[in-house]
């Protein structure tokens, strides 16, 4: 098991740190009183924990594929069961995101959350470590307990303080989830009983058969799907986002969805190769289709937040796309995406929130013509808008363009479709906020005296400044310098690649595979 | 290749962006507002006059800002091209900011902070074109200048402001998204690179490179520069009219449409290359294809009565000249077209100008109702009679020069096609152009107007509007008598393809 672990040599173990700050931060909770003491405890355990997290940039060795950081503490050794936690280059990124995507969450529902504080903040925290434990567990019954783990919080989140339509949202984000969760968790035991580990880093060394890969595959990716969401898995999604509270929207948008993505990288290409390239075809197409349905459904919206939904269907299908490409520039191109979608989206979502505060509405219609009543509003708007649609010099435009290239690279036709996408997203991001800065001819837009439904209007505070100003920061950054992530998931992209290519021999020796049989390579 | 200092590149297309700025935090104080505008353009011409003179002695200025991907980089570089596409938009850009005044105060316009900002930030992104060192860099500021630009578009915000708004944005973002993104994708990928290629001669496409991806990739280009106005992309021009005059005058005529201009003629020169159009036939079908927009466009502006809307078709037909010159891919041609850039845009800021004056002082829009404006107006048409004569291409006025070296350009690739296009043009240039200035003098009045004599040009706002049109006015019969200047600096593009130019304007 060593083989694959750099033990953490950091003075403090870093990844346990990260898991436990928050989940003992949400127990301490149910002792803090009053509204203005919870949530400053939640900001600082989320804070806190966004800053621990740090070292994870800074001391991350660029020259490596393995796991980093990494803590081994054995639970139930005959059951193969250890707490085994490590970051790799393409995990590490995403822990950060999920770091520092959550005190802007507690943030961003600083007003938004009317009632059960102690909760609210409870449940915030509590997600947080199952969304930090999904990305560095490295034992498939660890991934998978912090995996269901994940789905209750989100489910209160989304019944608890969501919408009108919180119950049917709810249910539907839970069901869908499930059925994903139940073909995941058969694998999980095929897999185990084939191998007799749960360790990841083993089984992606594992040549298993043609035959089985096809069935781990289909299993790891029907659950992957509809996390992503793939199309035509996606129906839940736009519900789950409008009636979820804005830090619902936020963390589902910007960490929930990367766990499709990031399954993909971890379970599918590495475990099941051969079957990875003998779909890909389909899963190509399945893309394809994910960005023009998003991009073409989010056209036709009226509802902000319905909109920014299926903008996100459309993001995530450059993000599968570029994973299924199979090339370097793919997968480095998807990996940004995912980053570069967190932080845009997450934005996006902050701003629906301000102003369904103020208007009580996520109508387009209600919400026209705000330029002049909340000019620094509608500059953020503007920019994140363009940011969300790939504008030269922000950070979609990087991740973007590098899936473009590997969709020309692969073939004309998928880069004409995925350019599509990109003229729909610009269309319906362009139709978003020319209308609710400028209104169009036949509305006409708030007034200063217009008071008619009951809600005045005032722009941004500087909580709500602050929040979406971090989040701009990273845009133009990553926008104008991306060599710094690309570094750090550089190595382990090209391993990863080295796994995909022995199942290309696997699937050139022998087309179906069972003559093979099962060549096991045993770690113990 | 010289590696400058940071500073010196990007405070060309900064002091606007600056500029902008302090117009934005000065909008409740409109003389000082004004003031910062009259002192960006200023400053902005400063700088690039001030690299002017290492640029003519043969230094190509380079500095990359940052590096996204291999190949890939902000960096602004200055040669010959982005010389004279600068000079011309910043040097402009003075006399519109006075002018500005003068039409925005005339008509106590609304939002004029907002249209002060993205004036000068749509410079700006001009400024970063012109001095676009890469495709990717050109990307970025052609896309900055659509986003800038829009508002000034739909600055009336009525039913007219936002239809031509609606289709401005779409027509450009549509193309570049569609065209332009595809297009530099295949150069990154066949190239692994999108700096342009020093010189006009060789670009950046290894020699074993397809002769279908030249093509297609080629074609993306053309149509993705939508900007440049080349039909069937031509439309969002005339809808873009319903901006106030002076967006025309400075935006539509100047400095966006010769975005797309300069883009696509970098493009030809930076990442084809002479020897490969010529080598693909790509440059003889260029020159065919533009063809068709000038008369096209030159016919349909026969029939428009509006005066705005018949500059607009005459832009259109006279940008593709510009594209034309460069597709010849002779020397001659080439100076032509580029040499164009500047004249066309001295004396079309002057008719949109006229234009502008016409409808603040007596609120005519429509050139039937002109007849016997000149009388009234006399510097305001007098100005106008000499603009057109140079669109049509009478000597002495800078439009002769032009379409001198164009009809040269055409002879030395023996093709008598394009030959008569250029002369059919002129003839139809003066067809349009000709009636306007004769109706100004020689026509009737209106009913209503019989027997008003007094001058419309004496009212202070109205100052402010006709001394910056007499100013361009002069300076089109002015570079029209003294072009060298001009060609010097188109030869320091690539000495040893204007050999010619080098010869004859060595002693400048």
């Amino acid at each position: 098991m060593e083989t694959y672990l750099i033990a953490n040599t950091l003075g403090y173990p870093i990844l346990s740190t990260l898991l436990l700050l928050p989940l003992l931060g949400g127990l301490v909770v149910f002792f803090l009183k009053g509204e203005k003491m919870l949530k400053a405890w939640g900001l600082v355990v989320t804070t806190a924990t966004a800053v621990l997290s740090l070292p994870l940039f800074t001391a991350f060795d660029r020259g490596t594929a393995l796991y980093q950081f990494a803590e081994v503490s054995h639970w139930f050794p005959f059951l193969d069961l250890s707490y085994v936690v490590g970051v790799d280059g393409i995990s590490v990124l995403l822990v950060l995101l999920t770091c520092f995507i959550m005190p802007l969450c507690v943030l961003c529902s600083w007003n938004y959350i009317k009632e059960r504080h102690k909760e609210f903040i409870c449940v915030i925290l509590l997600m947080e470590t199952a969304m930090i434990g999904v990305f560095v567990s490295l034992n498939l019954v660890l991934f998978f307990v912090f995996w269901e783990a994940m789905l209750v919080p989100m489910y209160l989140l989304i019944a608890v303080w969501g919408g009108e339509r919180r119950d049917y949202a709810s249910i539907k984000f839970f069901l869908y989830t499930l059925l994903g969760s139940v073909f995941l968790l058969v694998s999980i035991v095929a897999v185990y009983i084939k191998c007799g580990t749960f360790f990841i880093p083993a089984l992606m060394d594992v040549v298993f058969s043609f035959g089985f890969q096809v069935w781990i595959f289909l299993a790891f990716t029907l659950a992957f799907a509809i996390k992503v969401p793939m199309f035509p898995l996606h129906t839940w999604l736009p519900a789950a986002h409008v009636e979820a509270p804005v830090a619902g929207s936020v963390i589902l948008a910007s960490i929930l969805l990367k766990m499709g993505g990031y399954g993909f990288l971890r379970f599918c290409l590495p475990m099941a190769p051969a079957a990875t390239l003998y779909f890909v075809p389909w899963l190509v197409a399945l893309s394809l289709v994910s960005i023009v349905a998003g991009g073409y459904l989010a056209l036709g919206q009226t509802d902000i937040k319905k909109l920014i939904a299926y903008s996100s269907v459309g993001h995530m299908g450059f993000v599968t796309l570029g994973i299924f490409l199979l090339s370097t520039s793919g997968i480095r191109g998807a990996m940004l995406q995912m980053i570069n979608h967190g932080i845009v989206t997450g934005a996006l979502f902050i701003l629906v929130g301000i102003i369904y505060e103020r208007t009580h509405s996520r109508e387009i219609d209600d919400n026209k013509a705000l330029g002049t009543l909340m000019p620094a509003y509608v500059t953020y708007l503007v920019l994140f808008s363009l940011a969300s649609f790939g504008f030269p010099g922000t950070n979609s435009f990087v991740g973007e363009f590098l899936v473009l290239v590997a969709a020309f690279g692969q073939s004309n036709w998928v880069g004409a479709f995925a350019i599509l996408g990109a003229i729909l997203a610009a269309a319906y991001m362009l139709r978003l906020a020319q209308k609710m800065v400028w209104a169009d001819s036949d509305g006409h837009g708030h007034s200063p005296e217009d008071d008619d439904q009951g809600h005045a209007l005032w722009d941004l505070n500087l909580r709500e400044f602050l929040t979406l100003g971090f989040l701009l920061v990273f845009v133009f950054w990553i926008g104008l310098n991306p060599k710094p992530l690309m570094n750090v998931m550089d190595t382990s992209i090209t391993h990863l690649l080295e796994q995909v290519d022995e199942g290309r021999q696997q699937l050139d020796e022998g087309h179906h595979g069972a003559a093979h049989g099962l060549a096991l390579v045993d770690e113990h | 290749m010289i590696e400058t200092t940071p500073g010196m590149l990007i405070l060309t297309a900064i002091i606007p962006m600056v500029a902008a700025f302090l117009v934005m935090i000065s909008g409740k104080r409109p003389n000082v507002r004004e003031a910062w505008s009259v002192v960006g353009a200023v400053l902005t011409f400063a700088s690039v006059v001030n690299l002017a003179p290492r640029v003519l002695s043969g230094e190509v200025l380079r500095y990359t800002y940052a590096q996204l991907l291999p190949g890939i980089s902000v960096t602004l570089k200055l040669d010959g091209l982005g010389l004279i596409f600068a000079g011309t938009s910043s040097f402009l850009w003075i006399l519109a900011a006075f002018y500005c005044i003068g039409y925005m105060r005339g008509l106590n316009e609304h939002a004029q902070t907002r249209f002060y900002v993205c004036y000068a930030a749509a410079v700006g992104g001009a400024m970063g074109a012109a001095f676009a060192g890469n495709l990717f860099t050109l990307y970025l500021f052609y896309e900055i200048v659509s986003i800038v630009t829009y508002p000034l578009v739909m600055h009336h915000q009525d039913e007219e402001g936002y239809e031509g708004g609606k289709k401005y944005i779409i027509y450009l973002f549509f193309t570049s998204k569609a065209f332009l993104l595809s297009g530099m994708v295949l150069v990154y990928l066949t190239a692994g690179t999108l700096d342009f290629a020093d010189g006009v001669l060789t670009g950046l496409f290894p020699s074993e490179t397809g002769k279908i991806l030249v093509i297609v990739s080629y074609l993306l280009f053309l149509f993705g520069f939508a900007k440049s106005g080349i039909m069937p992309f031509h439309n969002w021009l005339p809808s873009a009219m319903v901006a106030p005059t002076p967006v025309s005058a400075l935006l539509h005529a100047v400095v966006v449409v010769k975005v797309g201009v300069f883009s696509t003629a970098r493009v030809m020169l930076s990442v084809y290359g002479v020897n490969l159009l010529n080598a693909s036939g790509l440059g003889l079908f260029t020159a065919y294809f533009v063809s068709f927009t000038i008369i096209c466009a030159s016919v349909i502006a026969l029939t428009k009565t509006n005066l705005k809307a018949r500059l607009a078709y005459s832009t259109v037909s006279q940008l593709s000249y510009i594209l034309l010159g460069v597709a010849l891919l002779t020397p001659s041609g080439v100076t032509g077209g580029l040499v164009h850039i500047t004249n066309h845009a001295f004396s079309k800021i002057t008719l949109f100008f006229c234009a502008g004056v016409i409808f603040v002082v007596s609120g005519k829009k429509d050139i039937r109702e002109m007849g016997g404006l000149g009388y009234r107006m006399p510097w305001t048409m007098g100005a106008f009679a000499l603009a057109s004569l140079s669109m049509i291409g009478v000597p002495p006025v800078c439009g002769f020069v032009s379409k001198w070296y164009l009809a040269v350009g055409t002879l030395e690739i023996h093709n008598w096609i394009l030959l008569t296009v250029l002369l059919v043009s002129s003839l139809l240039n003066a067809g349009y152009f000709l009636p306007v200035v004769i109706k100004a003098f020689y026509g009737k009045p209106l009913p209503e107007d019989e027997g008003k004599t007094g001058s419309l040009e004496k009212t202070p706002m109205a100052r402010f509007m006709v001394v910056p049109l007499a100013i361009t006015a002069l300076c089109s019969l002015l570079f029209g008598l003294y072009p060298n200047y001009f060609f010097k600096i188109i030869s320091v593009l690539d000495t040893g393809f204007f050999t010619g130019l080098t010869q004859a304007t060595a002693g400048l």
